[in-house]
């Protein structure tokens, strides 16, 4: 890494002023670790946002607030988030490993960068660094994109962010408030970040909507290391009930789209409906319907499938 | 008097040697006191490190240290290690700078300018090359294997795959040198051949071996990658002589995976046949790996199986990628998965069972008594033969391993017995992790009826006596005779001594719980006591190699239960059952610690250790443990590590435990659910690969 300036601000204008002339914001410095490690920022300093105050606790009310340096670990020893927004706590609960649950935060996993390793190697200048190629196309892509890929196939790396989609959540940052459904970008829109943030604006925290909480939910995550691995796939759902039958769905899957995907077509299919086997399947395949796989990664279909139908069973258990 | 022989003691009557013994250095190692050569700081030392090429092959046009050179405490740099790249990561320059951190931002100053040559990334590419290929091993016995296509009760063809993998030492590659006057230089390396290393690093100076100190105390794995200081010793040995002081090279976790070594790939495209009578009849092979750029490869088949018709061709691939070294019975693990993939489907194709159709195809009759034994603890019977049902569905497997493990002459062992009581056992060798140093202190303390804790052993240090390399499971059976002879030779003079102090004779004397003794322990003093009669400069014994007590040759059996999650394609090791001629056994506790350790390695293998190099851009892909993936300790299932002694002489053990593994890992994947994995790592994209038909 680069030698650089440490900055601590005391308020959220003063983080963000110093973000806009080549700051690095840190909240648990997991993957600005990374980042500054591999070189692949060379920020003149870094600024730490644990400095500022506040924006650490759980608020419950009609709503719940979650404070942007909340960490997945207290996320998912919240008892409240656990009953109330379950695929949320189960989420958290399968984010990195404990060490990094423990110091990550809910902010970072969200701003967190892409795990592609040829975005990851410094020595290859690919279309999301400003080069002129996305070397997975025809490279090796067993981990990338089957759906919303173009021109760049990353997937997105967050567990955290297709609960927060199946529930509907809002995203508070420093100057605005944004639907979680409009926070991600698609590489066709902007190729060279994730999301609509702008320089210098910080999340300070998530809400989730009265709307979604208490819905039945679920996450689940395939890991070819199920100790400490990324998604291959992940699906995120949440139902609403009437009886037996779902009336409202959310579903988001993780690891098939260069951001957390929310399917529709999963979700409508699935309405009025009871959750089997059967039906849950019959969704996953109408999510997976426009996948278009790379060449090392047409297994992801299939498991993206069965993966919804693992989430869904497991939300109505 | 019939002269007293050695023998290894008997563990129905021993203290130590046959049983448990926590490793004499467990406190040092989890407290922190064992100092590794990632620890060592030396006043005033430098920190080194390497320029590496970026590119995987091409010339070097111009390179500009001017902006290095600048740097506010740069103090050396060497300009020549490398003008031509033939991996992305090859050596082409190193700095010495006053800290880590400006020695790493000097590389990253560095400014190159390549002449790129075409490169070639992988085997499969490669073998399209013909500049890149070479032919390699054959076999040809007995019929064309083709004449028995027609005839045979099942014949099965197929292409099969094990991908190169990486050592992982959690030490890296590296060393810190300190030169103590004009002539002789003291290097901490971390290495597996103490003795080799310092010849080597005394070769690259000049110098004669004895002006080298080279210390290895402690050692973070080597797994066979650490046989040499390697690049990494001369360029410090030269930077800390360019400087005036003592240097430190620890190689970064990308220098590690990209440059310190690798196990070859081995790719086979292979037709096989069986008779109704479940011999084999005919297989007919072509092989082919790389060992990176140079080097030759190959590797032994049809393995253990006695085949009469073979046609085996072996191509060995040159590919730009780093160069192979040893790594854990080398090639062992590779031919185990090809041959016994083939024989599982053999069988499974005519109908046979497939445990009868390996003992009925094997010379060893250990190896068929440790099927019977192995099939009995994971219940055989009770497999699925591909017709389990269900999201889950759990299999069986097994395969089969042979490993050497023999010893060799050349160690040379002191023991020291001083006045005091106080004993000292010293010889050149290294722990490699497998537990020398206490089995070096055990032999001693078991012989002299002493304390473990009395017994001072000092291994690692090119100032003790001369022993090999760990390589091959060499170790143990090396090492530990030459031990036991020079605590057998010292325990002989005491004897003597305790013939003239206590008025019995040398051949009654008995060493037991510190005391020594007549043979009815009538007559008894402790061993203090009878030392305290020693001359004023104690006795002093060397010990050199007795092929007598140890022997090579070790059969080794496993069997594998697993659960498939279909619905994920997710292998999940329920129970590995490794069966392993083990001889003598030093240390009970170490040797099923090697065991238990070696099949972790082969479930590694198994389910998820495969480097990937770009094919365009010839970079390692996953030169990390995020991307390139070992097994963690959440995956690892019940091991039942079973010690199997077909004889008393010790015979190594460290790494045959991690051949069958893989092998019967995928076994038991086909057993469980009907779905043939010919390619590793067998990960949810190869187990739906497989079922919808992709290759």
């Amino acid at each position: 890494m680069n030698n650089f300036g440490w900055y601590e601000p005391k308020t959220i204008e003063q983080a963000s002023a110093a973000m806009k002339s080549d700051g690095a914001l840190m909240a648990g410095g997991i993957d600005l670790l990374c980042m500054l490690k591999e070189r692949l920022i060379e920020p003149k300093r870094v600024v730490n946002l644990k400095s500022v105050s506040g924006m650490r606790t759980i608020e419950n009310g009609k709503t719940i607030r979650i404070g942007a340096l909340v960490t997945p670990e207290t996320i998912e020893g919240d008892a409240n988030l656990r009953k109330r927004a379950t695929v949320l706590a189960e989420a958290a609960s399968v984010v990195a490993s404990p060490q990094i649950r423990n110091v990550g935060t809910l902010g970072g996993n969200l701003c967190q960068r892409p795990r592609c390793w040829y975005f990851r190697d410094k020595d290859v200048f690919c279309l999301k660094k400003g080069g002129d190629r996305c070397y997975s196309v025809d490279g090796s892509n067993e981990y990338h994109a089957i759906l919303g890929g173009g021109p760049c196939f990353i997937v997105h790396p967050s567990d955290l962010a297709p609960a927060l989609i199946s529930l509907d959540a809002t995203v508070k940052t420093n100057t605005r408030t944004i639907k979680i459904d409009e926070f991600f970008v698609l590489p066709e829109k902007n190729v060279h970040a994730e999301n609509v943030l702008e320089p210098g604006e910080i999340i300070t925290e998530v809400e989730l909507p009265a709307e979604w909480l208490d819905a039945k939910s679920s996450y689940v995550k395939v890991r070819e290391r199920p100790s400490f691995d990324w998604a291959l796939t992940s699906c995120a759902v949440a139902f609403k009930m009437n009886g037996s039958k779902v009336s409202a769905a959310r579903i988001a899957f993780g690891g098939v789209a260069p951001i957390p995907w929310r399917s529709k077509e999963a979700e409508e299919e699935l309405v009025g409906k009871e959750i089997s086997e059967s039906t849950a399947r019959t969704a996953g395949r109408a999510a997976m319907a426009d996948a278009l796989p790379l060449a090392d990664n047409p297994y992801k279909v299939e498991l993206a499938v069965n993966t919804l139908v693992m989430a869904a069973l497991q939300a109505v258990q | 008097m019939a002269q007293r022989q050695p023998e290894w003691a008997n563990p129905a009557t021993s203290k130590y040697l046959g049983k448990n013994i926590p490793r004499v250095d467990g406190p040092a190692k989890v407290s922190g006191a064992a100092k590794y050569t990632f620890d060592i700081v030396l006043p005033g030392m430098l920190y080194a490190k390497i320029v590496r090429s970026p590119i995987p092959s091409g010339t070097l046009k111009s390179i500009d240290f001017s902006e290095a050179k600048a740097m506010k405490g740069v103090r050396a740099i060497i300009e020549d290690l490398g003008r031509n790249a033939r991996f992305a990561g090859q050596e082409i320059a190193a700095i010495a700078a006053d800290t880590e951190e400006i020695a790493r931002d000097a590389v990253h100053a560095v400014k190159m300018e390549w002449e790129t040559s075409p490169h070639i990334s992988s085997t499969q590419q490669g073998l399209t090359d013909p500049s890149r290929t070479r032919v390699g091993r054959e076999v040809n016995r007995g019929e064309d294997p083709a004449s028995f296509w027609n005839s045979a009760a099942a014949v099965i063809e197929g292409e099969y795959y094990v991908p190169v993998r990486e050592h992982l030492c959690l030490e890296s590659h590296g060393v810190v040198a300190r030169w103590d006057n004009a002539d002789n230089v003291t290097v901490w390396c971390s290495t597996q051949a103490v003795h080799d290393a310092a010849g080597e690093i005394a070769g690259n100076l000049g110098i004669p071996k004895s002006n080298v100190t080279l210390i290895c105390e402690y050692m973070g794995g080597g797994f066979g990658s650490k046989f040499s200081a390697g690049i990494e010793g001369a360029v410090a040995a030269r930077l800390a002589k360019m400087t005036g002081k003592p240097v430190k090279l620890m190689l970064e976790r990308y220098e590690e995976q990209v440059a310190s070594g690798n196990g070859p790939d081995a790719y086979m495209k292979c037709k096989a046949a069986i008779g109704s009578d479940g011999k084999l009849l005919a297989i007919d092979a072509q092989l082919a790996g790389t060992s990176g750029f140079g080097g030759g490869w190959g590797l032994p088949f049809p393995y253990i199986y006695s085949v009469p018709n073979v046609r085996v061709k072996s191509t060995s691939v040159s590919v730009n990628a780093g160069g192979a070294r040893a790594l854990r019975a080398p090639m062992h693990p590779q031919a185990c998965f090809l041959m016994e993939s083939v024989v599982d489907e053999l069988a499974v194709k005519a109908n046979l069972d497939p445990l009868e159709v390996r003992k009925a195809n094997t010379d060893s009759d250990v190896r068929r008594r440790q099927f019977d034994l192995g099939a009995q603890m994971i219940n055989w019977l009770k497999r699925s033969k591909g017709k389990g049902e269900g999201r889950y569905r759990r299999g069986i497997g097994c395969a089969t391993g042979t490993w050497g493990g023999g010893g060799g002459r050349g160690s040379v062992c002191t023991v020291k017995i001083g006045k005091d009581g106080s004993v000292w056992v010293g010889i050149g060798t290294q722990d490699l992790g497998t537990g020398t140093r206490t089995y070096v202190a055990a032999i001693v303390a078991e012989e002299l009826g002493i304390d473990i804790k009395k017994v001072k052993a000092e291994i690692g240090s090119s100032k003790l006596g001369l022993s090999g390399g760990s390589g091959g499971s060499t170790t143990a059976a090396s090492v530990s005779p030459a031990v036991k002879m020079a605590a057998f030779q010292a325990r002989t003079r005491l004897s003597e001594l305790a013939a003239n102090q206590m008025g019995i004779t040398a051949a009654e004397a008995v060493f037991k719980d510190g005391f020594v003794s007549n043979a009815d322990g009538t007559k008894k003093v402790t061993f203090e006591r009878l030392c305290s009669a020693l001359p004023a400069g104690g006795l002093e014994e060397v010990g050199t190699f007795n092929p007598d007590l140890q022997a090579g040759g070790a059969a080794g059996v496993q069997f594998v239960e697993v659960e498939v999650d279909t619905w994920t394609g997710l292998v999940k090791p329920i129970k590995v059952v490794a069966v392993q001629d083990c001889g003598y056994w030093l240390n009970k506790l170490a040797t099923e610690s090697q065991l238990i350790g070696g099949v972790i390695q082969g479930l590694s293998m198994a389910l998820l250790e495969d480097r990937k190099i770009d094919e365009r851009t010839g970079r390692q892909l996953n030169p990390n443990m995020e991307t390139y993936k070992p097994i963690g300790s959440v995956e690892i299932p019940e091991i039942v590590p079973v010690l199997f002694a077909t004889h008393d002489k010790v015979t190594g053990i460290g790494e045959p435990a991690c051949i069958p593994t893989a092998a019967a890992v995928a076994n038991a994947v086909f057993d469980a659910t009907g779905v043939r994995i010919r390619r590793l790592p067998i990960t949810p994209k190869r187990y739906f690969d497989a079922v919808e038909g992709r290759r």
